[in-house]
């Protein structure tokens, strides 16, 4: 492939909280890399001049919780459309989940994920590998050879370990290769049958309730498992103050663990499932009000350092049903960085801090390249516009699936450009 | 008066005044069940389908009484007749009974907020008939129009509701619907099954079964689904007759004019002894006789001659 032209980008703010940068002025991207950050940049004869006065210019964010669907559901989603989504939403680069059909358990499988993404990707895509085969709790993968293939952390996500002594072999083995282990934690005899969050909503709306104890006793377990082997383990959806004081805690004894939490539980609780919106149905389940408060502030304090979206997409087949039998999971990278630029205008949370756990939080707690502005790094950048209202519309979203928690919400920003390697992945149409 | 709504999903929402011209229409349509001939032609052309995704004996009888007492024309479809053994899923069976151009849907389904779904969609009226742990709306008129009768109001009342409280949507409907009337709600129960969080239904809790009954001027005893015995909800029904059943012994405790009602079917000897179900205070025959009035009156105030 032939290297793009180099791109100018002029007079935006540059934005970058793994060096601290916050200033105004210009950024050249060359052969894929940053070629220069700062001041007055003379662009280069061929380059193509980009004036970003008045916006933003991050690094590109990186998702690390993403369902790709592809393979086996590519009516829910492809890894074309998948990153065209993440393009839109500012992303440049996206971790894929295990559970696709076939399971994402054997090098064939990561190569088949990678190849498709080399070709009809908008994003880096970095697959990550299962611990058991089939997600079926019961021997590990073959995780030294799906690192080799590409893979850059091990999880069962959805379907969590339930037997700890496996999952501590899984730990002490993916240590020995350096391979994070991520954990969806959840204790599945407490949290059987439930459809959301147990509180006063559930028992209004006569649904059965998942505690927040079902969460929180599942991580203080994978945490224990953690500081027992000492894996680099990190904690998928955090969506209960219980989880993040957990955490909280397993850091201070030094344990080298990381957390995320996930756009809607940030902007939602169990009041807005309404009346059965299968659209607010997930899985760690909206939790309370109480509960979204710590979640934020675990996010402001860095206990929690990155927001993943877990981007679930699911067709009408799976979420226009009877709320108890409708699939869990909503889409979020179309709408990621906007719910962030909401609690920064609520004052939740600082413009750098916001950006921050969407480029260099998560880019540290996988090892990733990129998540920062840094001379001679990867040409990932998002260009966004923090102040220019837009309303979500389920039809106008680039995931084949529509199931957003946030249609019809009016979100403060979003990207404008999106740049992959020095390619541009996206450029938002200016409407007349 | 017709009613401001087309559909009738729950009690959650409905004003007092509209529950008090429903009780009224349903009590002024009772005496056409005592007539020699227990028929008028008000609902004449008119179609209701029963929708009955769960099983249901009592509840789509009374409907069909109901119904059929108005002259409307009914068809049945239940779990084991319909489509839904065939994988179709809710709205496309409800989109095609829709093609068939009925009036009203009355429905039961064993999910909570079935009814909610099928209400986006079709824009025909629809009377839940009981939806998963959620709402069974027309039971909760019914034991209103049933105490009103036997007391004289609702206002100031105390009920108390015993039993399986986490899984009855008869308790949510009596719990919703007494508290807008004025009542005053107390629950008890084994605490397996009483909801999380269920003082934010706008209840009390008792503390014992002598506290539960000793204050009531009613008491509404829950059946007890001896499917939840599989889930472990409860050690065994010997202690839970013993520890949450209503027996003459408990009744002692009770006010001298205390009435006691049940949804049914009763499971006699578990929760409901039945020298009591058989007692001077039982309404459950009232209840029935006033089940066919309330669904009468629903039908009339939502299809009938004078409907929106």
């Amino acid at each position: 492939m032939s290297s793009p032209r180099p791109i100018l980008l002029k007079g935006g703010r540059l934005l970058c909280p793994a060096s601290g940068l916050d200033k105004t002025g210009d950024l050249l991207l060359a052969k894929g890399r940053v070629e220069a950050v700062g001041g007055k940049i003379t662009p280069p004869k061929n380059a193509r001049v980009i004036d970003c006065a008045g916006l933003v210019v991050a690094p590109g964010f990186i998702d690390v919780h993403v369902h790709l669907r592809e393979p086996g559901h590519e009516y829910k989603e492809t890894i074309a459309s998948g990153t065209r989504a993440a393009a839109a939403g500012g992303f440049t680069a996206v971790c894929c989940m295990p559970n696709t059909e076939p399971v994402n358990d054997s090098a064939a499988v990561t190569e088949q994920i990678l190849e498709r993404a080399a070709k009809e990707g908008s994003a880096r895509v970095y697959p990550i590998g299962a611990i058991s085969p089939g997600l079926e709790g019961k021997a590990l993968t073959q995780m030294a050879e799906l690192k080799q293939a590409g893979c850059v952390a091990v999880t069962d996500d959805g379907h969590p370990v339930s037997d700890s002594r496996l999952l501590r072999r899984a730990m002490e083995y993916a240590a020995g290769f350096d391979l994070p282990v991520i954990c969806h934690s959840e204790d599945l005899a407490l949290s059987a049958g439930g459809a959301m969050h147990e509180g006063p909503t559930a028992t209004r709306l006569g649904l059965p309730g998942i505690p927040a104890q079902a969460e929180v006793s599942a991580v203080e377990r994978d945490l224990a498992l953690a500081g027992l082997t000492g894996a680099r383990v990190h904690i998928a959806h955090i969506s209960c103050a219980g989880s993040m004081e957990a955490l909280k805690r397993a850091k201070a004894a030094g344990w080298a663990v990381s957390g995320e939490t996930a756009p809607h539980y940030l902007a939602l609780c169990d009041e807005d499932v309404g009346q059965y919106d299968t659209h607010r149905k997930m899985n760690p389940p909206l939790r309370s009000a109480a509960d979204r408060k710590a979640v934020r502030r675990g996010l402001k304090a860095g206990v929690i350092e990155a927001v993943a979206t877990d981007h679930a997409p699911h067709s009408v087949l799976e979420k226009e049903l009877e709320f108890g039998l409708a699939a869990f999971g909503v889409t979020g990278l179309e709408t990621s960085l906007g719910i962030l630029l909401e609690l920064v205008e609520g004052g939740l949370l600082t413009l750098p801090q916001a950006v921050e756990r969407l480029t260099a939080g998560p880019a540290r707690l996988l090892g990733l390249p990129g998540g920062s502005l840094a001379s001679g790094g990867p040409a990932d950048v998002c260009v966004f516009d923090p102040a220019a209202p837009w309303t979500v519309d389920p039809d106008k979203m680039l995931s084949l699936s529509k199931n957003t928690p946030f249609a019809g919400r009016t979100l403060p920003g979003r990207a404008k450009l999106t740049i992959c390697g020095g390619r541009v992945t996206h450029q938002l149409k200016e409407r007349a | 008066m017709s009613l401001s709504r087309r559909n009738l999903l729950g009690l959650e929402g409905i004003a007092a005044q509209e529950i008090s011209h429903i009780l009224d229409t349903a009590e002024s349509l009772k005496e056409i069940s005592f007539r020699p001939i227990r028929k008028v032609p008000t609902l004449r052309g008119k179609t209701i389908v029963h929708f009955f995704y769960e099983a249901s004996t009592r509840t789509r009888t009374s409907f069909e009484l109901a119904a059929k007492r108005l002259s409307a024309d009914t068809v049945s479809l239940s779990a084991s007749t319909s489509s839904l053994t065939k994988g179709e899923t809710l709205i496309d069976t409800a989109k095609n009974l829709l093609a068939m151009s009925p009036d009203c849907i009355v429905m039961r389904h064993s999910q909570s907020g079935a009814p909610h779904l099928l209400a986006k969609h079709i824009p025909c009226s629809i009377i839940n008939a009981g939806d998963g742990a959620h709402e069974h709306p027309t039971q909760g008129l019914l034991d209103m129009l049933t105490i009103r009768q036997a007391k004289g109001r609702l206002d100031g009342l105390k009920v108390s509701i015993i039993g399986d409280i986490t899984h009855s949507r008869v308790a949510r409907s009596d719990i919703i619907g007494l508290n807008t009337m004025g009542s005053q709600v107390t629950v008890f129960g084994p605490r397996t099954l009483l909801p999380p969080a269920v003082e934010t239904l706008g209840v009390a809790v008792a503390g014992s079964m002598e506290e539960a009954v000793s204050d009531a001027d009613v008491i509404i005893m829950l059946r007890v689904q001896q499917e939840r015995l599989t889930d472990v909800l409860f050690p065994t029904l010997r202690e839970y007759a013993q520890r949450f059943g209503l027996g003459l012994g408990q009744m002692k405790a009770a006010k001298k004019d205390v009435v006691v009602m049940h949804p049914g079917p009763i499971n006699r000897g578990v929760e409901m002894a039945p020298e009591v179900a058989d007692g001077p205070w039982s309404l459950i025959l009232d209840q029935v006789a006033n089940g066919v009035a309330v669904r009468m009156a629903l039908l009339y105030l939502l299809i009938g001659p004078e409907a929106a």
